[in-house]
């Protein structure tokens, strides 16, 4: 095992949100998680840094049912097996995901995308009747005013900045609600202003027990945050604790560096 | 009995004088004249004496005489008593000398004829053939007598087989003598237990068919032999049937190869879903016709060649036409597949209603080679060589086709593209061209495929029209970006097609081969052998 | 009420009904009430090939839904159309009676020239209105619940799922063609004589149908405008753009498809039903893939995304159809088409009414422009 924080813990005492043990992903014979555990507990904001092909991507994927584990336990909130489950009902559960690159209805206004993101019934034959209340309104107003979209609501998604889009993909999670955010690269493309920002929001998100995870390269972000740090290498956990600690491992600096 | 000992003594004159050979050839030519002179009294009883004598004459015409008697050719000169016959050109030749005769007699008729006259004809003719010193001739006697099975033969027989030298002959005429003995009435039951030991390891099905005739009143050991034969002999036959759609599997499933391996490397290179696809194989089937129309009108002693200038111009012109579209159409519709579908449909219907103006909307004439006509037969198994050729075609451009991939700039460059194709764009690999060339090669191969479906197949404008779909299934099935999914495809499909014919019928057969692939899409959407791994994002 | 509801906001959908409504008055009464020696007149001819392109319209509609707002793009739409059909024409077959060549009470003639002694179980019920209009929907609709649900299931999308549509069409054309599927073989049903008991050939018929062609494209419009402007039509759109970034929303993206796939395939089957009787024959060509993948063009031609549009598609390239091939210019035909496919495509990828709404857009916004100014906003953050 390459990891230097024990992880090899029983079934979760603490009550841990998420909870991954020894899950090995491979494609093609190519291992992109090797044995990777990791627990979430709830409310907590966790930082995932590692280079690339480290296996962020698809440790997301695994959570989220994108892709389905070869091997490992995947459990949420309670003994909830995700790998059995399927990306819409992980999503019922309350797990969002933004993704690296900003993904949005491009056809729809902002005010749409919001409101189809907004928590509630997602069942086919409840969304054709479905008309919105005074209540999902105003939390849409809320939102836009959130990411400072207010003046954009009736826009096409499509034809916001790249940076717009970003928030507006934040505010899409923001309106799931989820118990547990899945937030790729979230500054990817923003000004350092926007960057902030966006770490004051999510410091927000989680300090209303929302449990985060951040998948990020940028260092200064992380720093800002200032949360636990997990760094992956080659599918598993290399290191783990606050990011000073993480920053100064050898072998994390080996990793990024090389030799 | 009588006509019996006439005949053992006629089969012992001809199996002497065929044996002594010619050197020594006993002529009678009063045998002959003997014989004429019997004839001329036209008295049935004297015509069949007056055959045997003939027959035993050894005159090198013997035959033909018979022969014009049984088609009332041979003629009686109703006064001067001689005998005439008239030979296949229609002239009239004196029997005696077997000279044209220039001006014969205005009185001639035809021999009569009644059953014991033809009885006696054919018995002296399968005598005279059965004693041919061609063994071909022979062999071709023997299975005529298979299949009349008329007992009369049997002395014949048994002197030819006690006579016969040739291996292949001698079994040829015991498989006749069986034959006629299983259905002999007198046989003694040695005899007939023989004769279904012989046909039982024959194992034909024209064996089979003698067996199943076996008469209602045999009993004892005979009547359990020959049950045991024909369910041998079922078993036997069903085992090549199965050999045989077995070969007709592989047959169709590299036909279904050869028009689907171009789809499938626009589709697994480009993400181009090539609706014409199946019109650059008629293309390819037409500059066959065309260069086979040159050949006929310039050079018809080098016909047989025609197909080794047909063959690369077929790939020049689906290739250079597939460039053309991918330069004129598809280049502005990249990653929009859907339309590239609906844009190359379009296409495909201009390139048919084209070729439909151009060379009208009927069948055209395809000759085949002679080294590629006709069919050969391994046991039960018959394998015509057009069809066999085109398996090895299929088989040459599969291999060359993963040669050219793998060792070539191009293939190289085609991989890169099919992987990742914006990583291969910075890599300096000009994508654009990559892809004009491997639509270009992709409709290069479905052209050559048109020079091996004309072959089999009506050269029409419909042409590509009736594989596209087809093709389509086999390159979903077998999955994308691997040739060798394509290969599994295509002799799948063509296997299962075929061996579900003999049970369901063809029509049935293949809408249940269709209802098992759009399951099978539900199982593995991606096909048999999918690309895997983060990169692969409908 | 809900119909003004629906049509608060769309300028395009008031228009198409008020035509669509608009002829299903109209030409009934030109055919019927004006003389013959009128200018104005409509013949039997003219009737019978508008009626059939207002059902052309409606299954353009059809696929329109499914293409244009969800992304599916279906080569075997014309398999629920004919199916429609075929349930049609089992009604009016079974209404022929002993009417037929053989006479025969209960059998259809070609059963009763296959020497067939009983009336096969699925003809039963058929010579019901009530069940076989039941049929028109529920056989279109059920093969497509079927099939969409196994197929959007196993997410089989994109050129894989246009390519299964096209075996499945393939598959039915090839059954029907049999003899023994008991459906009339390649001559298929026909020489029908009575529907709802009055004469399929009377002029009133033919005016009435042509008329029902008329709402039933009228309503398929207004259900089709209500399902892509209701909540679930925006849902539709998401997975049109971004499938998996729907999924990830925690919608069930499979059974969404299979929803809007077996309504729009209910749709499909009641324009080839209404189709049947205005033509007067039912076979197992309207199966064959090409006649699906020409839906497709008729969409495309009018503008995908817009209903209205495809509808008007179905109707030009119909037309085009009709003059192009009743005249000397019939050998160029499939140039036509095959060019209107390439040239769709490429240069006109919205078609026409997308082309039309862009311009409208363009206009509005260059006018709107000239009053107000907005500068975009920074993203702020309230603490």
């Amino acid at each position: 095992m390459t990891t230097l924080v024990p992880t090899d813990a029983p079934a979760p005492l603490t009550p841990s949100l998420l909870y991954l043990d020894g899950v090995t992903v491979s494609f093609d014979g190519f291992r992109a998680l090797n044995a990777l555990s990791l627990q979430i507990a709830p409310g907590e904001m966790r930082a995932i840094i590692g280079p690339n092909g480290a296996g962020k991507t698809t440790m997301m994927d695994v959570i989220t049912g994108k892709t389905r584990p070869d091997t490992g336990e995947v459990l949420f909130d309670h003994g909830i097996d995700l790998t059995r489950l399927d990306e819409a009902s992980i999503a019922n559960l309350g797990i969002g995901r933004k993704f690296q690159k900003p993904t949005v209805f491009e056809s729809h206004t902002v005010e749409d995308n919001i409101l189809l993101a907004l928590k509630g019934d997602r069942r086919a034959r409840s969304v054709i009747v479905a008309r919105t209340s005074q209540a999902e309104a105003q939390r849409i107003d809320e939102i836009l005013e959130i990411a400072g979209l207010s003046a954009q609501r009736d826009r096409l998604a499509g034809l916001l900045s790249h940076g717009q889009k970003q928030w507006l993909e934040i505010g899409m999670l923001l309106a799931q609600d989820p118990k547990l955010l899945l937030v790729d690269e979230p500054v990817a493309g923003m000004t350092d202003a926007e960057t902030e920002a966006t770490a004051a929001l999510l410091r927000r998100i989680s300090a209303a027990d929302h449990s985060v995870v951040v998948v990020e390269h940028d260092m200064a972000f992380v720093r800002a945050l200032g949360v636990k740090v997990t760094c992956l290498h080659e599918g598993s956990v290399l290191a783990e604790g606050a990011i000073d600690t993480v920053s100064e491992n050898p072998r994390v600096i080996e990793v990024y560096l090389g030799r | 009995m009588h006509r019996f000992t006439r005949i053992a003594l006629l089969i012992a004159a001809l199996a002497g004088g065929w044996l002594t050979g010619p050197a020594t050839a006993r002529a009678a030519p009063e045998d002959l004249a003997a014989g004429l002179a019997l004839m001329a009294k036209d008295s049935f009883n004297d015509t069949a004496a007056g055959i045997d004598a003939i027959a035993r004459s050894g005159a090198p015409h013997a035959a033909a005489l018979i022969e014009a008697l049984q088609d009332r050719r041979l003629l009686i000169g109703g006064s001067n008593q001689k005998i005439y016959y008239r030979d296949a050109a229609g002239s009239v030749r004196d029997a005696a000398t077997n000279e044209v005769v220039a001006a014969p007699p205005a009185d001639l008729s035809a021999a009569r004829m009644n059953n014991r006259v033809r009885t006696a004809a054919s018995a002296a003719m399968g005598a005279l053939s059965l004693m041919n010193p061609d063994p071909a001739r022979r062999i071709q006697a023997a299975q005529a007598v298979m299949k009349s099975r008329d007992e009369t033969a049997l002395p014949v027989l048994d002197a030819a087989i006690a006579a016969e030298k040739d291996a292949t002959v001698r079994t040829e005429l015991q498989l006749a003598w069986a034959a006629v003995t299983f259905v002999k009435k007198d046989a003694t039951e040695a005899q007939r237990l023989e004769a279904i030991a012989l046909l039982r390891n024959s194992g034909t099905r024209d064996a089979l068919s003698i067996l199943r005739t076996l008469p209602a009143d045999t009993a004892g050991p005979a009547r359990e032999a020959a049950t045991s034969a024909i369910s041998s002999i079922e078993q036997r036959l069903q085992l090549w049937g199965y050999v045989q759609n077995i070969w007709y599997g592989v047959s169709l499933g590299s036909v279904l190869l050869i028009a689907a391996i171009g789809l499938a490397i626009t589709f697994g290179v480009m993400g181009v879903i090539n609706m014409a696809h199946g019109e650059m194989v008629m293309l390819g089937a037409y500059s066959t016709f065309i260069v086979q129309e040159f050949f006929r009108g310039y050079a018809p002693g080098l016909f047989d060649y025609s197909l080794a200038i047909a063959i690369p111009l077929a790939f020049l012109v689906a290739g250079g036409v597939g460039v053309a579209i991918e330069r004129g159409v598809i280049r502005h519709l990249y990653g929009r597949p859907l339309e590239t579908l609906l844009a190359t449909w379009g296409i495909s219907l201009i390139l048919q209603q084209a070729v439909r103006t151009t060379f009208g909307p009927t069948n055209r004439e395809v000759g085949t080679p002679q080294f590629m006509s006709g069919a050969m037969e391994i046991g039960g198994l018959v394998i015509t060589w057009n069809r066999l050729y085109i398996v090895i075609f299929a088989a040459l451009i599969f291999v060359g086709l993963l040669l050219a991939l793998r060792y070539t700039p191009l293939g190289l460059h085609m991989r890169a593209v099919t992987q990742n194709r914006r990583m291969a764009s910075s890599m300096g690999i000009r994508t654009g061209r990559v892809d004009a060339l491997t639509f270009g090669l992709g409709s290069g191969i479905a052209g050559l495929a048109g020079v091996a479906l004309s072959q089999i197949d009506n050269v029409s404008p419909n042409l590509g029209q009736s594989y596209i779909i087809d093709s389509f299934l086999v390159v979903v099935f077998g999955g994308v970006g691997n040739l060798w999914g394509t290969l599994v495809g295509a002799l799948s499909i063509g296997m299962a097609n075929k061996l579900l014919e003999p049970y369901a019928g063809a029509v049935l057969g293949k809408i249940i081969l269709l209802v098992a692939i759009i399951f099978f899409i539900q199982k593995r959407p991606r096909g048999l052998f999918a690309l895997k791994g983060r990169a692969v994002e409908a | 009420m809900i119909t003004r509801a629906l049509l608060a906001d769309d300028r395009t959908g008031k228009w198409f009904l008020a035509i669509v409504l608009g002829l299903a008055i109209v030409v009934p009464i030109l055919h019927l009430a004006v003389p013959e020696t009128s200018p104005f007149h409509i013949s039997t001819a003219t009737l019978a090939l508008l009626g059939k392109y207002l059902c052309f319209a409606l299954l353009a509609l059809s696929l329109d839904l499914v293409w244009g707002y969800c992304g599916i793009l279906s080569l075997g739409h014309g398999a629920f159309f004919a199916l429609g059909g075929y349930a049609m024409g089992m009604y009016l077959m079974r209404q022929i009676g002993t009417r037929g060549v053989y006479a025969h009470p209960v059998l259809p003639d070609f059963m009763v020239f296959l020497n067939w002694k009983e009336l096969p179980w699925y003809w039963y019920g058929f010579e019901n209105a009530w069940f076989a209009f039941l049929m028109v929907m529920a056989v279109p609709g059920l093969l497509a619940f079927v099939f969409g649900w196994f197929a959007f299931r196993s997410r089989v999308t994109g050129v894989y799922l246009s390519i299964i549509t096209q075996a499945l069409t393939y598959a039915l054309m090839l059954a029907f063609f049999r003899n023994d599927m008991g459906f009339g073989g390649n001559n298929g049903l026909t020489d029908f004589k009575d529907i709802l008991g009055f004469p399929v050939q009377a002029n009133t018929t033919r005016a009435a149908l042509f008329a029902a062609s008329a709402v039933a494209l009228a309503l398929g419009y207004l259900a089709a405008r209500a399902i892509v402007s209701s909540r679930l039509g925006k849902v539709l759109v998401s997975i049109r753009d971004a499938e998996s970034r729907t999924r990830f929303l925690g919608y069930r993206v499979e059974h969404y498809k299979t929803f809007v796939f077996t309504v729009s395939a209910i749709m499909a089957g009641v324009a080839g039903a209404l189709y049947v009787p205005q033509v007067g024959i039912i076979n197992p060509s309207e199966f064959l893939p090409a006649n699906s993948i020409e839906v497709v063009i008729w969409v495309a031609v009018g503008g995908r995304g817009t209903l209205a549009g495809a509808a008007l598609g179905a109707v030009l390239v119909n037309y085009a159809k009709t003059t192009f091939t009743t005249g000397l210019l019939a050998p160029y035909w499939l140039f036509a088409l095959g060019a209107l496919f390439v040239v769709t495509t490429i240069w006109l990828p919205k078609g026409i009414l997308g082309k039309f709404n862009d311009l409208w857009e363009r206009w509005r916004s260059s006018r709107a422009e000239k009053t107000e100014t907005k500068p975009a906003p920074v993203p702020q953050l309230a603490e």
